[in-house]
């Protein structure tokens, strides 16, 4: 998604995770830049043949969990301590702090969802996908049992077609940017 | 393989006389010198007596008289004025042979005992930690047939040496056992002569009605069963391990796969119970359905802190090549986890009891939070907090500094936990950090570095017959 250069694009589509894999650590040793692949399900070490950058998602999950634990914290403090003191098993409720272990597991929940639930909501808006996106998958043998890549096309064609078909694309199609 | 060389070797004998010397010496002048043994609230300490059926409201005030433990107490629970009674408190055994009579000298007996308990309590903590070591990794091993996992298979050489290191605290455990059948000291509060009799001046209704489980015979029977049971399931991993060397790899690991299958179910049974066993019943009175699996995971978190050293240090010292980062990354993974797990445990332990308030059950954390505050919640932040914050990204498992730094907090909160488990039950607010509590770790850190690295040098660290070797060297996450 989200190409940035003006060259055209490539498509090969293939048949095998693993020849996937080789072809793209190979075209990229090769100085081409492999901008998308898509597969049905997740290459383990494609990722990094790819060079992506490793996700930002579980830094944002950290901070998603700690406003999830400050709002739980607020909530009980206001709802037990403040507003309406709480009771608990006669425990001393003059300060939230004594009360606080009858609270963790309020807190512990509201730091799982909102961890939980703003990872998912970040993650749909990353990858732009919402009600009524439109799909984005250039071939929808794709999610059954092929993989397609999309490769810059720099240099001549004719060299990058061959070397596709020598690392063993199915099918070969050039895109204009 | 590993050559364990005479300096090391040296350093662990001498770790091992030291610690013991310190202990006799600690020993020799527990009790004359409870005073400045490190607990600084002599003058007005609040006793809760969780287990011994004494007046929980009485206040013990310990008065400082020279080098003799003199407890003096006062009573308030009628109103009139207090009653001053002394005892001298020496620091042997003969304590017991003071005859209770009344309340008072039953108090001052009591301050006794707990002064004399400590030396024993201290090595049965230590004991206790360094047996978690082993047999923690004992499951481990069992674990890795058992799942049939094939990322360790580099690693159960390791794993097979710290099973061994399970002998020498379980003697020391079960000679601490039967010497309070003995009543060389106090410890174990059930043991005290005429508990289930009726009439008897040391009855306790509620210690009979267990009499069933806790009677000497069947407590020793139990303790000769875990030992024969456990010692017998690391000797045969570790045989059929060293027999796949030079033979059918894959008829070996089956036939340890048996072995771990078996070992497994008797550990989830014994687990539970020999922490019943050797802790919970130190404090008789008390009980947590949750304290086996509670204990279990202590001993499997600070297991997994000392292999992690282990790997690490044979690392530096140029073995284990086919081990790398990712394998590092799954033993950091299996620390944070059980780290986790703990903390788990032990709040649910906790919030019921707490908040059930039931007043057998929650004396047991009133003691806790009184008297032993500090280690308490040292505790607690060392076991879950930094080792969280510390290995809580992917990179930082990966990094031998971060993961090293865990273990040491996993390590030094274990014992901590360990201490907290055993201390209040026996020696009361009459604990420390002193010359009985260091030497004991001193001593059992060196047998465990001397049995590990003994054991590991005896054979290959490669399994090299082992049939999921090559998924272990190209393990990759």
């Amino acid at each position: 998604m989200g190409h940035t250069k003006h060259n055209p694009i490539v498509r090969a589509l293939f048949n095998d995770d693993d020849v996937v894999l080789g072809a793209v650590k190979d075209l990229r040793s090769n100085g081409y830049h492999v901008s998308e692949v898509y597969s049905p399900f997740p290459i383990h070490g494609l990722d990094e043949a790819m060079g992506l950058k490793r996700t930002r998602l579980s830094t944002a999950a950290f901070f998603y969990g700690l406003t999830g634990l400050f709002f739980a914290s607020w909530l009980t403090y206001y709802t037990m301590t403040l507003d309406w003191p709480q009771n608990i098993g006669g425990k001393p409720n003059a300060y939230w702090f004594l009360n606080m272990p009858s609270f963790i597991p309020v807190m512990f929940e509201l730091t799982v969802f909102f961890a939980a639930h703003l990872m998912c909501w970040s993650y749909f808006a990353v990858n732009k996908l919402y009600p009524g996106a439109k799909a984005q998958n250039p071939d929808p043998r794709t999610t059954d049992d092929h993989f397609l890549m999309e490769v810059e096309l720099e240099g001549e064609e004719a060299d990058l077609t061959k070397k596709l078909q020598e690392l063993g694309a199915l099918e070969i199609s050039k895109v204009e940017a | 393989m590993f050559e364990f060389k005479t300096k090391t070797k040296q350093l662990a004998i001498a770790l091992t006389v030291v610690g013991a010397i310190l202990w006799v010496v600690g020993f020799a002048l527990n009790g004359s010198s409870s005073h400045d043994a490190g607990h600084g609230h002599d003058a007005h300490a609040t006793e809760v007596h969780a287990d011994a059926g004494h007046d929980t409201h009485a206040e013990e005030a310990h008065a400082d008289h020279g080098h003799d433990a003199h407890a003096e107490e006062a009573h308030d629970d009628h109103g009139h004025e207090a009653h001053a009674e002394e005892a001298h408190a020496d620091h042997g055994h003969d304590a017991h042979a003071e005859e209770a009579h009344g309340d008072h000298d039953a108090h001052a007996e009591h301050a006794a005992h707990q002064i004399a308990n400590r030396p024993w309590s201290a090595l049965y903590v230590a004991a206790f930690f360094f047996l978690g070591l082993g047999l923690g990794q004992l499951f481990f091993l069992g674990i890795q047939y058992v799942a049939q996992a094939g990322w360790s298979a580099g690693l159960l050489r390791l794993m097979e040496a710290q099973s061994f290191a399970i002998v020498v605290p379980l003697i020391v455990i079960a000679l601490i056992t039967f010497l309070g059948f003995g009543h060389v000291h106090h410890m174990f509060h059930w043991m005290v002569e005429g508990i289930n009799v009726p009439g008897h001046e040391n009855y306790d209704a509620i210690i009979a009605g267990k009499r069933g489980f806790l009677n000497p015979l069947f407590f020793t029977i139990r303790i000769l069963i875990y030992i024969g049971g456990w010692i017998w399931a690391a000797k045969v991993l570790r045989k059929n391990s060293l027999l796949s060397d030079t033979g059918d790899g894959v008829a070996m690991w089956k036939k340890n796969r048996g072995v771990a299958a078996a070992f497994t179910v008797f550990y989830a049974v014994t687990s539970s119970t020999s922490a019943w066993d050797l802790v919970m019943s130190i404090d008789t009175h008390w009980f947590s359905t949750l304290f086996g699996w509670y204990t279990f995971a202590g001993m499997f978190v600070s297991s997994f802190a000392a292999l992690i050293l282990l790997t690490l240090y044979l690392k530096g010292q140029g073995h284990l090549e086919w081990v790398n980062e990712n394998h590092l990354h799954d033993l950091g993974k299996f620390m944070f986890a059980f780290s986790v797990f703990w903390t788990y445990l032990w709040f649910s332990q906790f919030v019921l009891i707490w908040y059930a308030n039931i007043p057998e059950e929650v004396t047991y954390y009133m003691q806790r939070f009184e008297q032993y505050k500090v280690p308490f919640f040292t505790m607690l932040v060392l076991n879950f907090i930094l080792p969280v914050l510390a290995v809580l990204s992917r990179p930082a498992k990966r990094v031998p500094g971060t993961v090293v730094m865990a273990a040491v907090f996993v390590l030094v909160g274990h014992y901590m936990d360990h201490y907290v488990m055993i201390m209040p039950g026996t020696v009361g607010d009459h604990y420390g950090f002193g010359l009985v509590e260091l030497g004991p770790i001193l001593f059992f850190a060196g047998l465990y570095i001397y049995v590990v690295l003994s054991s590991v040098a005896k054979a290959p660290l490669l399994h090299k017959n082992h049939p999921m070797l090559t998924e272990s060297k190209n393990f990759h996450q």
